[in-house]
């Protein structure tokens, strides 16, 4: 206790020694935001996507949310909750950021989210969306934009369901999240499951899997094969000639991964809240600028960061820039009152969103680009199985 | 399980024992000959992989981009050899496992600050696309037969360049006794530098010839590195005929194991426990056998080293 205070007034000291210099480039009232997002290790790819789009919504609202002058702090989370406990701990002492915003893994979730809500700092998920925070774990002080995962498993339990597939071969890799995929896909899928596979997540060679798949002879497989394991999966499932069998898949096909896959994954399925083709006017402003600024096309990942961003852009500019008063920011942020890339957009009890899911197709571009396409929409306002269970305090 | 499906998944443990073999067989040479540790192996076999899929690119052809990619790997190979490694023949196998520990960091994110960290894609030459109906419904890629093929082709190759020439002599005597090599008047330094070379540029080539089926992204490398070590180790450290033997073997237990295990398990537990621990228990079946091997044959199955 002691130490922090003696740390408070350091770093009020500094601030006051520092302020002449930041005047000119920072007027009073400025808001700090500390983003973190992996950029180590192999899935830096996600955490860049997540950046860009925070970092693309900043650009649209010109640097400032709400009306404030913006800052934002980077911090690489690199995969290990260490390490991000300690960044994140760093940027609330030291930086004194105002928001905390962005994570891509659930695991560094739970890692930063005690520390930083119990210093009363609002943390904005724009993709961790685990259950744990949504239903008796969860959170006065944390939102999250994107989703709670089991709510897209569940789509393609309810896609193979509607499209009358009696029997279908399941293949996750063998860890928590894949065992929550399974049980998620389960949870709406009324016929029979063919088969069961974990693989280890350092899994190169798929072609035993592929040799039982063919043997089986399911009406579709679903997978959850996040990052470089779908794309092995992808192009050894085309390759062995199995593409006639309907993929479903979760956070297997995406807009980060499809470069990679290309032509494999063509006509292969998902699921998700948002796809680039949505037909809004704010998603396709986000989808065209993001495009041209850096060259590569947006996933979820950069969709619910740059959605964070006008989220707090509407909450700050709701409560006029004052940011102490956190019960009226609380409100504030609550009542999402800015025009999601989504289209329609709003919070549930628990802080997650209600939304709706949609079944997405590869599809290949004009451009010869790969994105995902909405099919149809599979569930609407749709609130995650936890919500009931909170009680916000 | 019928025999059909036996034989198919025992000719994916070939598949994957080939593509291992030519990863272990540098690794060995570097690690019998010349007694160092070289955990960069995984590191060099991801640049190939990464030079070959930028040379593809480049060219507009699968072939140009593996020719063009050999040299380089080659030359990166001698690049690693005389600015870091040569440092390290002298040192303890502790030094040597942090410097080249060193050199996997550093190689991991220029290949990310170079390319990205979003993985690549190469294409499958349309000379070799399509594939053979191994099984109905399920096609055996072309392309793995030709990997297959360029494997054990590579195999013998090597089999007649270390049995057979001046240079393979010396390459077998260096891994029995190097300082007695030395005192015969070899310089011993260069044939060092260019056995690494050598097996820089066979680990480059396991990574072009990887590209196309699987997914060439940074840190790739990590996860073959550990079978590697395994797989000469099995064989024997130095010996390329123990490395084939053992990828081979190391090949048919990963995926055999994979395919059996949890069938296995099945008699004794119920289905969704016996799925899991069956694909726990499959995942460690490499490192079990190579744990038996060793409690029966401390120096491997072709041991190299006398005394």
């Amino acid at each position: 206790m002691i130490g922090i205070g003696r740390r408070g007034i350091l770093a009020g000291t500094t601030g006051l020694l520092a302020a002449p210099a930041i005047a000119h480039a920072q007027p009073a009232g400025g808001v700090k935001i500390g983003l973190v997002a992996v950029q180590t290790g192999p899935q830096a790819a996600l955490g860049t996507q997540l950046r860009d789009g925070f970092m693309q919504g900043l650009r649209h609202l010109e640097g400032r949310l709400g009306g404030l002058t913006t800052e934002v702090v980077h911090i690489d989370d690199e995969l290990r909750p260490e390490v991000a406990l300690t960044r994140v701990r760093a940027a609330l002492e030291r930086d004194r950021v105002d928001f905390v915003v962005g994570v891509v893994f659930s695991n560094i979730l739970a890692a930063i989210l005690r520390p930083v809500t119990e210093s009363n700092t609002f943390l904005i998920s724009t993709n961790a969306g685990p259950s744990t925070f949504a239903g008796r774990g969860c959170n006065p002080f944390f939102f999250t934009t994107s989703y709670n995962n089991d709510q897209v498993h569940a789509v393609m339990g309810q896609v193979a369901q509607d499209n009358g597939h009696r029997r279908v071969f399941l293949m996750t890799p063998n860890y928590q999240a894949g065992r929550d995929a399974m049980a998620g896909f389960k949870s709406r899928f009324r016929g029979e499951v063919v088969d069961e596979i974990y693989v280890p997540l350092t899994q190169l060679d798929f072609s035993a899997e592929l040799a039982r798949i063919a043997a089986t002879r399911p009406d579709a497989i679903f997978t959850f094969m996040p990052g470089g394991l779908g794309v092995n999966l992808v192009r050894q499932y085309r390759q062995a000639g199995l593409a006639h069998i309907p993929f479903l898949s979760t956070f297997t096909v995406d807009e980060a991964t499809l470069p990679a896959q290309g032509a494999a994954a063509e006509g292969f399925f998902s699921a998700a809240s948002w796809a680039p083709n949505m037909d809004n006017a704010q998603n396709q402003r986000f989808v065209r600028d993001f495009e041209a600024q850096h060259n590569y096309v947006p996933a979820t990942y950069a969709a619910q960061a740059y959605d964070g961003a006008m989220l707090l852009d509407s909450a700050i500019r709701r409560v006029g820039g004052n940011l102490r008063d956190k019960d009226a920011l609380r409100a504030a942020i609550r009542a999402a009152d800015f025009r999601s890339v989504r289209g329609p957009f709003r919070f549930g009890a628990n802080h997650y969103p209600v939304q709706d899911f949609w079944l997405l197709r590869v599809a290949r571009r004009p451009d010869g680009r790969f994105q995902t396409e909405t099919v149809r929409r599979v569930f609407e306002n749709d609130v995650d199985p936890w919500a009931a269970e909170c009680r916000m305090r | 399980m019928t025999t059909q499906l036996l034989l198919v998944q025992a000719l994916n443990g070939l598949q994957l024992g080939i593509l291992l073999f030519l990863v272990a067989a540098g690794l060995t040479l570097v690690f019998g000959v010349m007694d160092f540790i070289n955990l960069a192996h995984g590191v060099q076999y991801m640049l190939g992989a990464y030079l070959g899929a930028a040379f593809a690119a480049a060219t507009g052809s699968f072939w140009l981009g593996l020719l063009l990619a050999l040299p380089a790997a080659l030359t990166v190979g001698l690049v690693l050899e005389l600015l870091v490694f040569r440092h390290l023949y002298a040192r303890d196998h502790l030094s040597q496992v942090l410097a080249t520990f060193g050199v996997i960091l550093f190689l991991n994110e220029a290949v990310k600050v170079v390319w990205g960290a979003a993985p690549l894609q190469v294409a499958i030459p349309p000379q070799l696309e399509g594939g053979i109906e191994i099984m109905p419904g399920l096609q055996y890629p072309l392309y793995r037969v030709a990997v297959l093929v360029a494997g054990v082709a590579t195999a013998l190759g090597l089999w007649w360049l270390v049995e057979r020439t001046r240079a393979g002599m010396l390459v077998r005597a260096g891994a029995t006794n190097a300082p007695m090599v030395s005192a015969l008047g070899v310089d011993i330094t260069r044939l060092f530098t260019l056995v690494f070379a050598f097996g820089a540029m066979l680990a480059g080539f396991a990574g072009v010839l990887a590209g196309p089926i699987f997914s060439v992204e940074p840190g790739m490398g990590d996860n073959v590195l550990i079978l590697a070590f395994v797989v000469i180790v099995i064989g024997g450290i130095g010996s390329i005929r123990g490395a084939f033997v053992a990828a081979l073997l190391v090949g048919l237990v990963d995926t055999l194991g994979k395919s059996l295990m949890p069938d296995l398990m099945r008699l004794f537990l119920d289905a969704s426990a016996a799925r899991q621990a069956g694909a726990a228990l499959a995942s460690m079946l490499v490192y079990v056998a190579m744990a038996a091997i060793l409690a029966f044959r401390p120096a491997g199955l072709f041991p190299v080293r006398a005394g």
